[in-house]
């Protein structure tokens, strides 16, 4: 009876340590180190989870708060698809939930290793900072001083104009009163009129200056250098290109193989913004928050008719109507590949620095004696390329030079550019 | 004589403001001469149902020098290029030194300069979950299959990269493997 009532305690004592156990079975796996934990999320789980988001896979944010069963775990990111297979009822739920897609089995994994993960899947999480908007007024204060400073600029103009002019009338007062006779000049433009040799000179003068800005705007006509439309999406490509280092001819792949650059489809933006579904806090600056490029994003979702929630296309895309920037006229004829793969050209060579543009604008004039200056000055690639062996050769005698140009290969040839 | 003067004034500053707005394209001297008649590469055009010149090819059609890749997207297919996928390119150091280039342009920004998944968005945090090609079971023909089809976070990278150009990075990729795991 006595060990009875002994055992019967002692099953109490480990059913309520049990209880604790599971209540706090959050913090029996944070035995981890969450640091080791993150680094191995990074490399091995991320490709297809994320901490707050459903993506190919759900979301692990506290995952074991869901699933107290430690040893369930373990076998199932050791071996998922065979846990389907033996038919457990959880395992199978899951893996029909997830397009019965399977997971990438971890065997390599120890059980250290998964507490780890566990434990960094178990932090909470992080409150998201809102500082970055206070930034915008450092750039405002500034307008605001210069300003003050033209304003104050324009009220002495003011002031001193009214005191030049109280002094003349006061003078004129005195000068009535004292009785002095001011003499009667002719007014300034008479006077002018009769210097015939100032007449002269400044018609001279007048019809250079206009003849400068007549020619000078015949000549812009038709120049779009510096045009720089707003787009439908605000893409940085000072994001991308620049700060992220992705290089053009990912997106232009086009430009390496064909006449035309391309405008990328979108489904390349979704390569990788099917994961990235908002900017990193550090990305937004002054003039552009983080809500606003998170926008951004909302609209090639939008575009693409691709459904965060349900990871999948809708099937509705809506096209994006891009603003052409670069157009040559319909006249010239100009070929990518010929230039960015034959010629080895850097794609900035023309574009300019689009790397540091937020807005992307026309750095180059694009016309047609800007196109010759360059063919005067560029020398042609001849090295390794032994299709033009013999007429490199050839050229290079009849030239005596070292180096073609490309305007000695015929690059200044009515016919290359315009037929 | 003032009349004059005022519209020189306002027909002035109405040239300058409007040669100062950089958000609408230039005037053109004929413009019959710049745009074209026929429908520019991915213009809009009344000529089509969905009024885009882009169209996509009609169904039953390929483009000349295109053969369809006709392993499936599942699991099954993904297995058989494993292990039955051959290159039908030979691994010379011409079409390594072109499945290099390629690499740097589509894959390094992920998968980093030497495969081992620490390119330049990983380690800024922004693309996650790259392997090292050390850790992972890859041969040239799944590394095509991936390439065509994508896994995971990686999208298809097949509109980027032709037939050919395809074989050669997943050349250049098993190289890298096989430098890595030496």
């Amino acid at each position: 009876m006595k060990q009875v009532k002994h055992r019967n305690s002692t099953s109490k004592v480990l059913g309520f340590c049990l209880a604790v156990m599971l209540a706090f079975s959050t913090s029996i796996f944070a035995q981890g180190d969450p640091v080791a934990g993150k680094a191995l999320f990074n490399s091995n789980c991320a490709a297809c989870h994320k901490l707050d988001k459903k993506m190919t896979g759900p979301a692990l944010r506290g995952v074991v708060d869901r699933i107290d069963d430690k040893d369930w775990l373990y076998s199932w990111i050791r071996n998922s698809a065979k846990m389907v297979k033996s038919g457990d009822p959880y395992a199978v739920k899951i893996f029909a939930e997830y397009n019965n897609t399977a997971m990438t089995a971890f065997p390599q994994f120890s059980d250290a290793d998964i507490d780890n993960i566990l434990a960094y899947t178990s932090a909470p999480k992080p409150v998201s900072k809102v500082a970055v908007a206070s930034i915008g007024s450092d750039s405002s204060d500034d307008g605001v001083s210069v300003d003050i400073v033209l304003g104050l600029l324009a009220l002495i103009l003011v002031v001193l104009a009214a005191m030049l002019f109280m002094v003349t009338k006061t003078l004129g007062n005195l000068a009535k009163q004292a009785g002095v006779e001011v003499e009667k000049t002719d007014p300034i433009w008479k006077r002018f009129v009769k210097n015939q040799f100032l007449v002269l000179v400044s018609v001279i003068a007048f019809m250079m200056f206009g003849a400068f800005h007549v020619f000078g705007f015949f000549m812009q006509v038709g120049v779009d250098q510096g045009y720089k439309p707003v787009q439908p999406i605000h893409f940085s490509h000072k994001i991308h290109a620049g700060d992220n280092g992705i290089d053009c001819k990912y997106c232009h792949s086009n430009a390496r193989v064909s006449k035309t650059s391309g405008i990328p489809a979108l489904n390349v933006c979704m390569n990788c913004h099917k994961t990235i579904t908002e900017v990193a806090p550090e990305t937004a600056d002054a003039d552009y928050s983080k809500d606003f490029y998170d926008k951004q994003i909302q609209k090639l979702y939008k575009a693409t008719g691709w459904s965060e929630s349900d990871q999948a296309y809708t099937g509705t895309p809506e096209p994006v109507k891009w603003v052409r920037v670069h157009n040559l006229p319909d006249f010239a004829y100009f070929n990518h590949s010929q230039h960015v793969t034959v010629g080895g050209v850097a794609c900035q060579k023309c574009h300019g620095p689009v790397e540091e543009m937020e807005i992307l604008e026309q750095h180059e004039p694009l016309t047609m004696g800007w196109c010759i200056n360059c063919h005067r000055d560029t020398n042609v690639k001849t090295e390794g390329n032994e299709y033009y062996t013999k007429i490199h050769a050839e050229l290079k005698k009849k030239y005596g030079v070292d180096q073609l140009t490309v305007a000695q290969m015929g690059g200044l040839e009515c016919g290359k550019c315009h037929y | 004589m003032k009349i004059l003067v005022k519209a020189i004034a306002v027909v002035g500053i109405l040239a300058m403001v409007s040669c100062n707005e950089s958000s609408t394209p230039n005037y053109q001297f004929f413009p019959n001469m710049y745009q074209s008649v026929g429908y520019e590469t991915y213009s809009e055009s009344a000529a089509f149902n969905n009024g885009v010149a882009a169209q996509l090819p009609v169904d039953g059609t390929i483009k000349r020098g295109w053969m369809p890749y006709e392993v499936a997207n599942t699991a099954e297919g993904k297995i058989f290029a494993k292990d039955s996928l051959v290159s039908p390119i030979k691994s010379t150091e011409k079409n390594l030194a072109t499945g290099k280039e390629l690499f740097g342009i589509y894959c390094t920004v992920c998968h980093g300069k030497k495969g081992k998944g620490d390119g330049g968005l990983v380690k800024s945090e922004k693309f996650l979950g790259v392997p090292n090609y050390k850790d992972r079971d890859i041969t040239t023909g799944s590394v095509y299959h991936t390439i065509y089809y994508g896994l995971n976070s990686m999208g298809s990278h097949a509109g980027q990269l032709n037939e050919n150009e395809r074989w050669q990075v997943a050349m250049y990729v098993s190289k890298l493997k096989a430098d890595l795991t030496k």
